[in-house]
């Protein structure tokens, strides 16, 4: 039986994480959801948020985009177009593109340009999220 | 018996033409470099995608979405992925023997990059539609190419849809691939040999079946036309890959090919010039022997 997960989480830039854990926490469409070993087989869409991964008893953070889950008994594959590191999140640059973001979107655009600009806004919302979370 | 000075236009020419092949070289280099990566960074999300792919459409039962409906007979769409510059050695070439290789009057062909357009215009082929993809391909080319591709599909205009692409080895070797896009059905790995025997058969035997939340049309019809979407991206991805690296060894050759056609002329200049100073030395003793 195993007593962990593999957690891999791939974007089409890199493979951002690769490693045995032993519980994860994802941001499902439909609300949180913490994934044990031995899950049952799933396939879900996740929104932007936070992935929080326990690993040895201590809690690891991510900040991840728009994607997909694929889960079985002992592999949790996370695809997902933005995924980061609560450590490399620069808070500073966030900030910026998510005030970027948010005046593009008070001007005129398109509405594929507004999609894809939203998209940009949710993104750098779940890193300042992530990046500030025990703060408050 | 051309004159010292032939040879010596002859050298500045060929000199100038291996600088401007050296330069591109250099250019091809190191856009082959950034073109490689990414396409190799791109890698693992592609394979990831096809496994969850492959092994969802595997076991969600009889669920079907209108992507993975299998049509007889209708026409055929192919999508070819050439380059828009040419100097890259044999790379369009290949490609386009494989394009010609399709039916005439039941492909048409969707085009993305000029060489491809050019070729089907001037062999007088049916086309589509003409796209284009920057140096760094962005993810909103592909989706535009793979919607139209989508749209046609789906209106039963053609009943299915090949992508034929420079699929990039390594910088020495890159082969024209043909891959089937539409219908959804047998999922291939987007890159040369990574999806193997051992996990087809991994995949017949594990019959689990899938829980889908918040359903499987919901999840299939998000993840669907975003894989597509995401293989025509790599594919553009790896295309370009293919093609810096054929140019920078094309441009290679060719700085090589002038530097030897260089020493050549050196060499022949050498002689002929000698040979002149000799026949003066000749002409000048014997005279100076004749009026002695």
């Amino acid at each position: 039986m195993a007593a962990t997960l593999k957690l891999e989480i791939v974007t089409p830039e890199a493979k951002t994480y690769s490693e045995d854990v032993d519980m994860v926490t994802l941001p499902g469409v439909e609300g949180e959801m913490g994934i044990y070993p031995q899950h049952v087989p799933l396939m879900t869409q996740i929104v932007p948020g936070e992935i929080s991964v326990r690993k040895g008893g201590q809690d690891f953070f991510l900040a991840v985009g728009e994607g997909f889950v694929e889960i079985t008994g002992d592999r949790v594959a996370v695809l997902t177009d933005m995924a980061i590191k609560a450590e490399n999140i620069d808070e500073l640059k966030a900030e910026e593109a998510k005030k970027r973001a948010e005046a593009r979107l008070a001007e005129k655009i398109s509405d594929e340009e507004s999609a894809l600009v939203s998209a940009s806004l949710v993104n750098s919302l779940a890193q300042l999220k992530v990046k500030r979370r025990g703060r408050h | 018996m051309p004159s010292t000075r032939d040879i010596r236009r002859r050298i500045k020419s060929v000199k100038n033409t291996a600088q401007i092949t050296k330069a591109m070289q250099m250019v091809a280099a190191s856009k082959m470099r950034k073109a490689q990566q990414a396409a190799l960074n791109g890698r693992p999300y592609a394979t990831l995608m096809n496994e969850v792919l492959a092994e969802v459409s595997f076991n969600s039962g009889d669920f079907s979405h209108p992507l993975m409906e299998k049509r007889e007979g209708g026409k055929r769409a192919v999508i070819v992925v050439s380059t828009d510059k040419g100097l890259c050695g044999g790379l369009n070439g290949n490609l386009m023997r494989e394009a010609a290789k399709c039916d005439r009057d039941t492909t048409i062909y969707i085009t993305a990059g000029r060489k491809a357009s050019q070729f089907i215009a001037r062999t007088k082929r049916q086309l589509a539609a003409e796209f284009t993809y920057k140096d760094a391909p962005l993810f909103s080319e592909a989706r535009a190419i793979s919607k139209f591709a989508q749209e046609l599909f789906l209106k039963g205009e053609v009943s299915r849809v090949d992508i034929l692409y420079t699929n990039f080895i390594s910088t020495l070797n890159q082969k024209p691939e043909m891959r089937q896009l539409l219908p959804v059905g047998e999922i291939k790995g987007v890159t040369a040999g990574i999806q193997s025997q051992a996990k087809e058969e991994k995949l017949l035997k594990g019959s689990t079946e899938f829980v889908f939340e918040p359903g499987a049309e919901q999840v299939m019809g998000a993840l669907l036309p975003h894989s597509l979407n995401f293989q025509v991206y790599q594919i553009l991805l790896e295309a370009k890959a293919s093609e810096h690296s054929s140019r920078m060894v094309a441009m290679k050759n060719a700085t090589d090919n002038a530097k030897q056609l260089i020493k050549d002329l050196t060499l022949e200049y050498n002689k002929l010039r000698q040979a002149n100073i000799t026949k003066e030395l000749l002409e000048i003793t014997s005279a100076a022997m004749a009026m002695s």
